[in-house]
């Protein structure tokens, strides 16, 4: 005869015995649409943060441009009949230096005007038979530049040959140029930006497709909608965070590495010729808080839609269940 | 507990495929609903569901007037109603054990709270030993199994079941009569959709019976 309480007890036993794995989340791992989810998002983001690093990168170097350029300027004196052009030089430095604003002058010597002369007229020819121009170079204060009117005049006085250039009218040229290239690489930028937004929201609805039955199911068992939608959400912001992380980080390390090739192979041919090519490839901090800005942007983006087309799913349930022909479509 | 009264439901502008349906369905009660294939069986159990609304009509569910009830309300109504698809609609990512503890789950309720009814209820309708397979894995009785143990599983006040013997064999499917009566027994009222008319003849019970939209009822 079985004796009851060893019964019970085995019953217990077994119970005990049931091994259970650790719940399955609501909404299933990534499946073969989340895969292909992630890498469009990868791909997206990285084309995305290469267009705002190259963007980045072309506004630094506009504003350098623009920098070095208003920083100095330019004494030209043309020589003439009588005129002793090593006396003019170091009257218009004493002139230039004798203004506020003006930090330095220098007078670009015989050798390094024959150099600048090299290209067009070779070398070894004699500068004294020519009648070159000679420059004093003025290093002025930006913040409070000296008056160049005034300047202008001393010198039309002093040394009627004399001519400064301040080079507005290239700095004018140079600062729509880089505005221009600027306002383009925004454009390019805002295109691609729009582009990878929409191929989030529609890759997103696409991954989100293959998961309708289970919307339907959790609505079914009395799911809220706020539940379905956090569930689906968080799991679509994981994708989108693992995508663009990817993707931002590789383009941040290509930038990074292109930086570092161009530091460690300075001076040889191939570097001078992507330098003047591309630039420096060296992204500023900013450049790179917006890679991290698109990274979070594109997630956020990804959680969104997911909420948005389970919500919408829930609502098309519920639509048909207000017009049954729907359902008999479906 | 649920209210029909002149209910009529078309597909777009097709015939009625439901007409003039006038019942109760009192608490406690239990029903069979029968007829032949295409009697709209289905629809019928989709609109006590309210996964449809009716063309014309009243239908009232726990005293509300469904046509008004706004949506985000639905899910809460729905949890007081236990339902078995006739296509199981289980999640095949989840266990069997997970499958039937998914409405508990979505009520937010903590695992440690259902973990031994959740076993005991896949005991009782014989899948102990299944507990922790797959859908894929499953035959056709053992999903219908696990779809009827996860409609069952927060003790609803009214079961629907869309053909929930089709797939087992006589001995389960009076196993899981047994099932449905000593829960009707506890409460909860009861409506079988069904062909088997070896099963309907098991239980006294009123019979509902559809035919070309048309519903008689048998007390």
């Amino acid at each position: 005869m079985t004796d009851p309480a060893a019964s019970t007890s085995d019953s217990q036993k077994r119970e005990r015995l049931i091994t259970l794995r650790p719940m399955a989340p609501i909404v299933p791992p990534v499946n073969v649409s989340g895969h292909a989810l992630m890498v469009v998002i990868s791909i997206m983001s990285f084309l995305c943060a290469m267009t705002l690093g190259a963007v980045t990168m072309v506004q630094e170097k506009a504003e350098a441009w623009q920098g070095d350029i208003s920083r100095e300027i330019t004494i030209q004196i043309k020589p003439d009949d009588g005129l002793d052009m090593e006396a003019a030089l170091s009257e218009v430095r004493t002139i230039a230096l004798s203004f506020p604003g003006t930090l330095s002058a220098q007078i670009v010597d015989r050798a390094a005007t024959a150099r600048l002369l090299e290209p067009w007229l070779g070398e070894g020819f004699d500068i004294d038979e020519l009648p070159v121009p000679r420059l004093v170079i003025v290093t002025i204060d930006e913040s409070a530049p000296p008056d160049f009117a005034a300047i202008r005049q001393t010198l039309a006085d002093a040394v009627p040959s004399a001519s400064l250039d301040d080079h507005r009218a290239w700095a004018s040229r140079l600062i729509s140029m880089a505005r221009i290239t600027v306002l383009i690489g925004v454009g390019i930028l805002a295109l691609m930006f729009a582009t990878t937004m929409l191929t989030v929201v529609f890759a997103t609805r696409g991954a989100m497709d293959g998961n309708r039955h289970i919307v339907e199911v959790l609505h079914f068992v009395g799911a809220e909608t706020r539940f379905i939608a956090s569930e689906f959400q968080k799991r679509f912001l994981l994708i989108g965070l693992k995508g663009a992380a990817f993707g931002g980080g590789v383009a941040a390390l290509g930038f990074l590495l292109l930086g570092a090739w161009q530091s460690s192979t300075m001076a040889t041919a191939l570097n001078d010729q992507a330098t003047a090519l591309f630039g420096r490839f060296t992204l500023s901090s900013a450049g790179y808080v917006g890679i991290v800005g698109i990274i979070i942007l594109i997630s956020a983006m990804t959680a969104v839609t997911t909420r948005l087309t389970v919500t919408r799913t829930i609502r098309e349930i519920d639509r048909q269940r207000a017009d049954p022909s729907l359902a008999e479509i479906s | 507990m649920i209210h029909f009264e002149n209910v009529g439901l078309r597909y777009g502008m097709g015939p009625e495929v439901l007409r003039d349906l006038t019942f109760d369905i009192p608490k406690r009660s239990f029903q069979f609903l029968t007829g032949p294939s295409g009697a709209g069986k289905t629809t019928l159990m989709r609109l006590l569901f309210m996964s449809l609304k009716p063309t014309r009509g009243l239908i009232r569910m726990f005293d509300r007037d469904i046509s008004v009830i706004p949506g985000e309300d639905l899910p809460l109504l729905r949890r007081r109603i236990g339902i078995v698809f006739q296509d199981f609609r289980l999640l095949d990512h989840m266990t069997t054990y997970e499958n039937v503890a998914l409405p508990l789950r979505v009520r937010g309720k903590d695992e440690s709270t259902y973990r031994s009814d959740v076993i005991e209820l896949l005991k009782w309708v014989g899948l102990g030993e299944r507990i922790n397979v797959l859908p894929p894995v499953l035959s056709g009785g053992e999903k219908q199994r696990v779809a009827i143990a996860r409609a069952l599983i927060d003790q609803p006040e009214i079961l629907l079941a869309d053909e929930p013997t089709g797939n087992v064999d006589p001995p389960m499917a009076q196993r899981l009569l047994n099932l449905f009566t000593e829960l009707n027994r506890l409460g909860t009222a009861v409506v079988i959709a069904t062909h088997d008319l070896s099963l309907m003849d098991r239980v006294n019970a009123r019979r509902m019976i559809l035919t070309d939209g048309r519903l008689d009822i048998y007390d």
